[in-house]
């Protein structure tokens, strides 16, 4: 059973001045929810990188694309979805070129891009992507009010 | 949502002073900035991170670009002063491992 306490969405134009302003508004919800300031800064990245690929994806052309970007907010968790109707990246394909830097490989082949994803799906709890009608992107960030570590998939925020 | 860039020169040495937020947005900027100096032979570039309170993979993309741009043409990147933020974001993608960093608590990998 689905249940929402809370939701809010918003439209923004597909353009990179916009994507702050996504960012100002998640900072707004996850601060009110209680998560850590490090938690939040993490959920900033996040949404960012998603409305940065869907601005950067989805709207190659001149056309002024919108994003529409959902949160819900549950007593658990924040649910965050990016969806863009523009043209659909491949996402199988990109997904191959995820993953940290490999110190073994010389610097021309290092991606200038490709990162975003990548960093996606470490900071956040679950992320799904599917890319039937434009792209859509789920994130889950859990809020663990007890101060229980977050499970393992999450990586610490303790410097190494 | 601004960025600032602060630029003084010693020499063959650079100092970029970055402050603010570096997104999809300002990244352009900041490429700008320190595309021109790493493309300099034998000139060292130091950017100072210190005062960057917002970075996502944009910014780290201009540090690629900009670490490939100083090994192509023989002149030295250096990345100073970040704070724990924005570190971790180096240390998450490895980049730690391939550009010169130093922390604010100073020593130079």
């Amino acid at each position: 059973m689905i249940n929402i306490s809370d939701f809010v969405e918003m439209k923004i134009p597909a353009q990179a001045e916009f994507v702050g302003v996504a960012r100002l508004t998640v900072s707004g919800i996850a601060n009110r929810m209680g998560y850590s300031y490090d938690e939040i800064e993490d959920i900033k990245i996040a949404l960012s990188e998603a409305c940065t690929n869907a601005v950067n994806h989805a709207y190659k052309e001149d056309e002024k694309g919108q994003i529409t970007i959902g949160y819900g907010i549950y007593e658990d968790r924040l649910e965050m979805m990016v969806l863009d109707r523009g043209q659909s990246f491949d996402y199988s394909k990109v997904s191959e070129k995820l993953g940290p830097v490999d110190s073994d490989k010389s610097i021309d082949q290092l991606s200038e891009g490709g990162l975003g994803l990548f960093l996606i799906e470490s900071l956040m709890d679950k992320v799904e992507i599917s890319g039937e009608d434009g792209v859509v992107v789920m994130m889950t960030k859990f809020l663990h009010r007890d101060g229980v570590e977050a499970d393992a998939g999450t990586i610490s925020s303790t410097p190494k | 949502m601004n960025l600032q860039i602060k630029q003084e020169d010693q020499g063959n040495t650079h100092n970029l002073y970055i402050a603010g937020e570096v997104d999809a947005y300002t990244a352009p900027q900041l490429r700008e900035a320190l595309l021109p100096l790493t493309g300099k032979e034998s000139h060292e570039t130091l950017v100072h991170l210190g005062d960057v309170n917002y970075m996502d993979s944009t910014g780290l993309g201009v540090f690629v670009g900009a670490l490939k741009s100083s090994k192509e043409h023989g002149s030295t990147l250096k990345l100073r002063g970040m704070t724990s933020r924005v570190q971790r974001l180096f240390e998450i993608t490895g980049l730690d491992e391939v550009i010169d960093i130093e922390d604010a608590k100073g020593g130079s990998k």
